[in-house]
């Protein structure tokens, strides 16, 4: 498959990256590499066999409807990138 | 030329699980910000969301009560976007294989239009934090509470060609999820959003135009002015020859007006893909035969039951199955031998006053249905008169007060005494030989008057026939 220029500025856009202009013919055959992988794939013969959504042969996985303690906000904003003492700060982003 | 409206909804229901629906972190409303949040709801890498079962009990319960058909294969997808409300970066949604397709919801508008709007979906998600802007700086805080707490989404096909058509489906979804117990779809509250597809087309066209979707409609109020307002819009965009854009729209309840929020046709590009950390579901026909067996009478069963049963009114019926809590109280009421005319009185009008005045709805009100079934037996055995017991009533509505202890620390029990009536009679005839002469001269009015002198005289607690009676035969005599 190939990936053009025009393909690296609309995957940037869909991700929030913004790479330099002279970076874009690089992404654009290291993407190319990746996708080109996936041939592999594409050998197998694979008519008549069902499309598999899950690797493991387990279903129905679910849970009570329990309720257990949440964790502690103190402990879970010491993951937060930025914090006030109540919430996760993030950069001003309005839609 | 004429135009006519097309629209189709996108409705957001919260689900009422104790749980949310990846984790064991309570869904209850309020809480201070990030005291609902565990390492799953907030996205932390090598965390393995688990499905609650009730969010697929409710969105069967839901799909079987919207006429629906169950998927039996069915998964979970991941719907990818940034944006800081989903700390993971995607939401877990469904859009290959939904839980339920194919419904449908019989309406009535007010008008008495009749039509099936038909269901193309509905599916399980999950729902986003809330995010609070910083006026002044740079900033923006997450609270992730609701993040994950078990929506299902309903997407309808575009049936709609009207806001009252809108508003009647709404109510009756509303309705039929209460009744099923599934969310209490507070609209204030946000258990229950509708976005709002709507395109114009030439009347008569089977072409559809280019649609827009409304988001922000908080209230019932909003939707039908947001629709009237957005409908004007576009035909007279298309009318001056310039084209409708494919856009989301915000409504501003303020301004009373829509705003382009984001455009579709820049990127809108989810990259769904199959949620690999939830095992596929699969339903079984005994889990739907005990889910059926499950479902309660719903609203049209209860209507026509209330009609043959206890030989209601349409009216009565219509306005007692509206709310689910006003027919398990009428239910109730009845069982409890109370003349069932009579509770429909009673609930259509002193409680729904009491609610409306209190600004209730009825599921929270404190009053029970012994508290009723007791003053309408004291008014029917002669204890209370109707006047009496509605002040009765109001006085022990906020707080579901005793009947019998109120009546007798205020002294309001009924005066059935004749001696005390026939004295009272007596005293307001020898008072007012005017009105008993204006009566004689065939003024009806002063009749009224002299009941009216006559109850005062017995401090409003005696039966109103006895009264009227007492002074007819006086009248006559």
């Amino acid at each position: 498959m190939k990936i053009t220029e025009e393909m690296v500025d609309y995957i940037s856009v869909l991700s929030r990256l913004k790479p330099e202009p002279e970076e874009k013919a690089q992404l654009a055959t290291e993407l190319e590499r990746i996708v080109s992988y996936m041939d592999v794939l594409n050998r197998l013969d694979t008519a008549g066999v069902e499309p598999l959504s899950h690797v493991f042969p387990i279903k129905n996985v679910m849970r009570p409807d329990l309720p257990c303690p949440s964790l502690p906000r103190e402990g879970l904003l010491k993951n937060a990138p930025s914090e006030d003492p109540e919430a996760f700060l993030v950069p001003k982003a309005v839609e | 030329m004429t135009w006519e409206t097309v629209i189709g909804l996108e409705t957001h229901v919260e689900l009422a699980t104790r749980t949310k629906i990846f984790c064991s972190c309570t869904t209850e409303f309020g809480g201070a910000p990030n005291t609902h949040c565990c390492p799953v709801c907030t996205g932390m890498p090598g965390t393995l969301p688990v499905l609650n079962e009730k969010v697929l009990e409710f969105a069967v319960k839901a799909g079987l009560a919207l006429d629906g058909e169950i998927t039996h294969h069915c998964k979970f997808d991941r719907k990818n976007y940034f944006y800081p409300d989903l700390p993971k970066a995607y939401q877990v949604s469904q859009l290959y294989l939904p839980i339920v397709r194919n419904g449908k919801v019989p309406i009535r508008t007010q008008s008495g239009t009749e039509k099936i709007i038909r269901i193309h979906e509905l599916h399980m998600e999950e729902d986003a934090g809330k995010l609070v802007h910083d006026p002044w700086l740079d900033q923006t805080r997450c609270d992730y509470n609701r993040c994950g707490v078990p929506l299902i989404e309903i997407v309808t096909e575009p049936d709609f060609r009207t806001a009252e058509e809108v508003i009647a489906y709404l109510e009756k979804l509303r309705s039929t999820l209460q009744y099923l117990g599934v969310s209490d779809c507070k609209m204030q509250e946000g258990s229950l959003r509708c976005d709002v597809n709507l395109s114009v087309r030439p009347a008569g066209s089977a072409q559809l135009g280019t649609r827009t979707e409304m988001k922000n409609l908080n209230s019932f109020k909003a939707i039908a002015r947001a629709i009237a307002y957005e409908s004007r819009r576009q035909v007279e965009l298309i009318e001056e020859g310039k084209r409708v854009v494919q856009e989301t729209r915000r409504w501003d309840d303020n301004k009373d007006a829509t705003f382009a929020m984001r455009s579709k046709e820049n990127a809108q590009d989810y990259r769904y893909f199959p949620e690999p950390d939830i095992p596929p579901l699969e339903i079984t026909q005994e889990y739907l035969d005990h889910i059926r067996k499950e479902l309660p009478e719903m609203a049209e069963h209860k209507l026509i039951r209330y009609q043959a049963e206890f030989g209601l009114p349409l009216y009565d019926a219509q306005m007692l199955t509206g709310q689910k809590a006003l027919a398990d109280f009428f239910e109730a009421c009845a069982a409890l031998g109370s003349d069932p005319k009579q509770v429909s009185n009673w609930i259509m009008g002193p409680l729904m006053g009491q609610l409306s005045a209190k600004g209730l709805e009825a599921k929270d009100m404190a009053l029970s249905p012994a508290t009723l079934a007791r003053l309408i037996s004291l008014v029917k055995a002669g204890q209370l008169n109707r006047n009496t017991a509605v002040k009765v009533f109001e006085a022990v509505f906020d707080q579901d007060g005793d009947v019998d202890t109120y009546i007798s620390a205020h002294g309001l029990a009924q005066v059935n005494d004749p001696d005390a009536l026939a004295a009272a009679v007596e005293k307001v005839f020898s008072a007012n030989p005017q009105s008993i002469e204006d009566f004689r001269s065939g003024k009806e009015k002063a009749f009224g008057f002299l009941v009216g002198q006559v109850m005062r005289e017995l401090r409003g607690k005696a039966n109103p026939q006895a009264v009227n009676q007492a002074i007819r035969d006086k009248l006559n005599s």
